[in-house]
């Protein structure tokens, strides 16, 4: 007889629901003095090595409204393309950045905010570079599972035509879905759930 | 950070998610993800550094009482009222490895099934001594445990009677971005559980199963509280055994 291998099932994923804010940003919604602070709100601090960006935006639903319950995280490496993370072997990288963030869309109008710093290149599998990118993971009410996407930046043109995952696309006019508009220092990125303008997201 | 000098954190990609064990993005008889479900296809890729990696959260950011949710707001002297539970486990990867460091996070309505949120508006009492939320951090064997009370069930607007049974929310980061998880916790022996449109999202039985926390009764503690058993399981990750390719390889 065929002997099996032993793997164990990942825990099915369950919504974050309406109240996700409670467990991870307590004192954003009126629950204060269990943390000191709400992790992820701060990325950067005045020795941050880096050109400051801030980035903003919205996801919009199927009905083309804004999402007001969500919670986003971002994962970035630093201005070197170094993360900050175990897992990191290639070097050490800034101890003033964090690379990861928190953010809420704002129960008014939807909006999330983050303020980092714009990333470094980082190398693909293959030794190819990757064009910088920021990865983000979104949850709330009505998505089972955390949607997985990443935001590219609009100068960076020439990266992205040959960024690995980008050239993975294979409707070439969804590739604009992962690339933020920019004015100035400021981006804006909105996600759309559904749509003609679906964002592409990743089973990565 | 809590890794053994000795024992070098691993780099390698994390296995594919079976997407058939987890809920379809689009599951009708849960309304809101009607309108909030992606409808294409995933762009499927084997991990990059990008989600190999993770941030890590020291020991040191834990406060005290943030795993007693009985008293981290509470008023001095005053606890949450409410059946008193500790609920413990461990968080592995599906190759049975445990997840040392891993930041859990876990919210919950109190013991009337209200939760601490201004669009919250069951009739349910409010616990001035209960927030609702709690934190903590794996030992090296993956080990945690927290002490709350058994939340309450409670209504919520779907079908014209839909109730959620008790459950608590978990948060989960492990070592790598592509670990990320957020599900729900369930109480054994509740028959609510599979009236539930939200567990119901889930198609296999034996996956809903892994969400029942059982009553752990060697754990419980005489004349304090009862304890549950909750594990978690993350993405196991490859071995970069043959993956480092020298040049020209
Ligand atoms: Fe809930």
């Amino acid at each position: 007889m065929l002997r099996s291998i032993d793997v164990l099932k990942e825990t099915p994923s369950q919504t974050a629901g309406p109240y996700v804010h409670i467990g991870l940003m307590p004192n954003s919604c009126g629950i204060e003095g269990v943390y000191a602070d709400d992790l992820g709100s701060v990325m950067v601090n005045d020795k941050t090595l880096g050109e400051r960006i801030a980035i903003s935006g919205r996801i919009f639903d199927g009905a083309q409204t804004p999402v007001r319950d969500a919670v986003l995280e971002i994962w970035q490496a630093d201005h070197a393309g170094l993360y900050n993370s175990p897992s990191e072997r290639r070097g050490t990288a800034d101890p003033n950045f964090t690379g990861w963030g928190r953010s809420a869309t704002a129960a008014e109008d939807g909006v999330f905010r983050f303020e980092t710093i714009k990333p470094g290149r980082v190398p693909f599998k293959d030794g190819r570079m990757m064009a910088p990118h920021i990865t983000l993971w979104i949850v709330a009410r009505g998505i089972n599972i955390g949607l997985h996407t990443r935001l590219y930046f609009p100068e960076e043109a020439e990266a992205n035509a040959v960024d690995p995952l980008l050239l993975r696309i294979e409707h070439r006019a969804r590739v604009e879905t992962m690339i933020a508009t920019r004015k100035g220092q400021d981006y804006t990125f909105d996600i759309h759930l559904q749509g003609p303008s679906e964002t592409v997201f990743l089973d990565i | 950070m809590s890794l053994r000098s000795n024992d070098a954190p691993e780099t390698g990609a994390f296995f594919g998610r079976d997407r058939t064990w987890h809920s379809p993005a689009l599951t009708p008889g849960y309304k809101t993800s009607i309108l909030r479900a992606p409808q294409r296809a995933l762009l499927s890729l084997d991990g990059t550094l990008s989600e190999t990696t993770g941030p890590v959260f020291g020991h040191g950011m834990i406060g005290e009482q943030d795993n007693d949710l009985i008293h981290n707001f509470a008023k001095p002297g005053e606890s949450a009222i409410g059946e008193r539970i500790v609920v413990h486990g461990r968080v592995i990867d599906e190759r049975g490895s445990p997840v040392r460091g891993a930041l859990l996070e876990f919210w919950q309505a109190n013991a009337g099934g209200r939760y601490r949120h201004k669009k919250e508006t069951y009739l349910a009492a409010l616990d001035p001594n209960f927030g609702g939320c709690g934190r903590t951090i794996c030992d090296d064997d993956g080990h945690y445990a927290f002490r709350t009370v058994r939340p309450g069930a409670y209504p919520w607007p779907n079908g014209v009677n839909d109730w959620r049974p008790a459950h608590i929310h978990f948060s989960v980061f492990g070592h790598g971005f592509a670990q990320r998880l957020i599900t729900q916790m369930y109480f054994e022996g509740d028959p609510m559980i599979w009236k539930c449109p939200i567990v119901n999202t889930i198609p296999d039985k034996a996956a809903i199963e892994q969400l029942i926390a059982p009553l752990d009764w060697n754990n419980t503690i005489p004349m304090d509280a009862r304890a549950y058993r909750f594990d978690i399981v993350l993405r196991g990750r490859r071995s970069t055994l043959f993956e480092n390719r020298l040049e020209g390889n």
